[in-house]
């Protein structure tokens, strides 16, 4: 396997940890202000799935034209830099929507639209962009696919459980998001390395 | 082998028959509500099988306090003999707010229940009618606090007895709720607060408390009870002169100073240095391992 393409798989992996361990955070720092009942979750769910959604179709649409490696790391680095609200305005931010919106489930979607879609999204866009990377040729886009889907959402498997398990246990909320903040960087800092030798032709 | 360890889950699982009967069950959104009579009592119990007692009743005396919990909450009467505003957290059968409408009739209470089934279950199964100033909300404890909070609401009693199938939920734990709590005390306004008495979480659960209202009174038998003010804590003096103004009353609920006066400790016995909760560090069912 090529350098180049290892590193492609680790960013896969490491944004499905990233988007699964911030939805748990995400719906703990909701409670506070707009309660645990199942309307939370449903509202961080329904932004995630959302974000997810349209990140795939801007993952595709980024992926034409000539795709390299570089690009895949700027896109994770857009997604820590979006999620610095949650890192560090979330109060703030949570406090704002509170004062304005009265239904808590309401209050709760949109605190949710504010604190996660930009980040969520770029993390959606990164899996289709990273199978456009590695597709050697035609015969095994599905396979290459697969894969790419499996690695992420190991990761996914992996950032829920390690988080809601032990994370918590250890280290306070923000903690957690800066652990997670630095880690990508130095995912994304590793994808830099590598131009457009990255993508098949 | 299998065959053993097989019978052997299958009698964990289902306790012996004939020892409790069922009487209703229902699903609501948040959980499995059961009612089932044992020993001349109804209970209400959260889950499917044998979990914790919520609330229970006793049939021959609906108005006793069964559990030692909602007794010892009656000690709050002690420090503060006469709240005319009183919030509660937690409804579950409505044994405490209906003992303290049947005290104080002239109080106002707000009820806060996440779970309108639960109400609904208090209402058919366990005799509890809101009285005329009794106002029930349906939403998150949390949500209410900070709301009444930035309307400046006072309150002079605030009950802490919001339970899940497992504990209190853990943001209703944390210091930054417990200062929106204190902040909706009025003057001489009391906390009561309804936690067990053993688990890894007490430590926490009791430096947290501290930290946010300094010294307070502990109660313990199956549950402990915590009694705080957001000022100092009154004198035992004033504590045994508030609990001969009540003696009748309480005594009617199946307590009274014999048993409750004796209870009250303000010792710390935790260790220094415990962590505390807070919205940032909160992992209390990871916490309160073990105990359900």
């Amino acid at each position: 396997m090529r350098r180049s393409s290892l590193a492609i798989y680790l960013i896969a992996g490491w944004s499905g940890y990233y988007v699964m361990a911030l939805e748990l955070l995400g719906a703990r720092a909701l409670s506070p202000y707009f309660g645990s009942g199942i309307y939370v979750w449903g509202a961080v769910i329904t932004v995630f799935m959302l974000s997810l959604s349209i990140g795939y179709l801007l993952g595709g649409r980024l992926s034409l034209g000539r795709p390299s490696t570089r690009v895949l790391g700027f896109v994770l680095l857009a997604a820590v830099a979006s999620a610095l609200p949650c890192v560090v305005w979330s109060d703030v931010i949570l406090e704002f929507v509170f004062d304005r919106v009265d239904d808590p489930r309401y209050g709760a979607l949109l605190a949710s639209v504010v604190l996660f879609f930009a980040p969520i999204t770029l993390c959606g866009a990164i899996s289709p962009y990273a199978v456009r990377l590695i597709v050697a040729n035609l015969g095994s886009t599905g396979q290459t696919a697969g894969f790419v889907f499996f690695i992420s959402t190991l990761g996914s498997t992996l950032g829920t459980l390690v988080t809601s398990f032990y994370l918590v246990l250890l280290f306070e909320v923000d903690q957690i998001l800066i652990g997670m903040s630095v880690i990508s960087m130095l995912v994304a800092a590793n994808a830099l390395r590598f131009g457009h030798e990255g993508a098949a032709p | 082998m299998r065959f053993i360890l097989l019978l052997f889950a299958l009698l964990c699982a289902f306790p012996e028959p004939g020892a409790a009967r069922d009487v209703f069950r229902k699903r609501s959104l948040y959980r499995d509500i059961l009612v089932q009579e044992s020993d001349g009592q109804r209970c209400m119990k959260f889950g499917i099988h044998d979990a914790g007692r919520q609330s229970c009743m006793s049939l021959a005396d609906p108005d006793r306090l069964v559990f030692d919990y909602t007794r010892m909450l009656m000690g709050a009467l002690y420090l503060n003999p006469n709240p005319r505003r009183i919030l509660v957290i937690g409804l579950g059968g409505g044994s405490v707010p209906g003992a303290l409408q049947a005290l104080l009739p002239e109080a106002t209470i707000d009820c806060v229940e996440i779970d309108p089934a639960v109400a609904e279950v208090a209402a058919q199964f366990f005799e509890f009618q809101p009285a005329r100033n009794t106002k029930l909300h349906f939403q998150d404890g949390r949500v209410f606090v900070k709301r009444a909070a930035r309307k400046r609401e006072t309150y002079d009693l605030i009950i802490l007895d919001a339970f899940d199938h497992v504990y209190v939920p853990e943001h209703l734990l944390t210091k930054e709720f417990l200062l929106e709590v204190r902040a909706l005390l009025s003057a001489g306004g009391v906390v009561a607060a309804n936690t067990f008495s053993t688990s890894r979480l007490y430590d926490s659960e009791s430096a947290t408390y501290s930290a946010v209202f300094g010294r307070f009174f502990n109660l313990k038998s199956d549950n402990r009870v915590i009694l705080a003010t957001a000022g100092n804590l009154p004198s035992g003096e004033l504590l045994r002169r508030n609990a001969d103004a009540f003696e009748l009353r309480l005594r009617r609920l199946g307590t009274g100073r014999d048993s409750l006066l004796p209870m009250f400790s303000r010792d710390v016995e935790w260790p220094p240095g415990t962590r505390i909760l807070t919205d940032q560090y909160s992992p209390a069912n990871l916490l309160n391992g073990g105990r359900y």
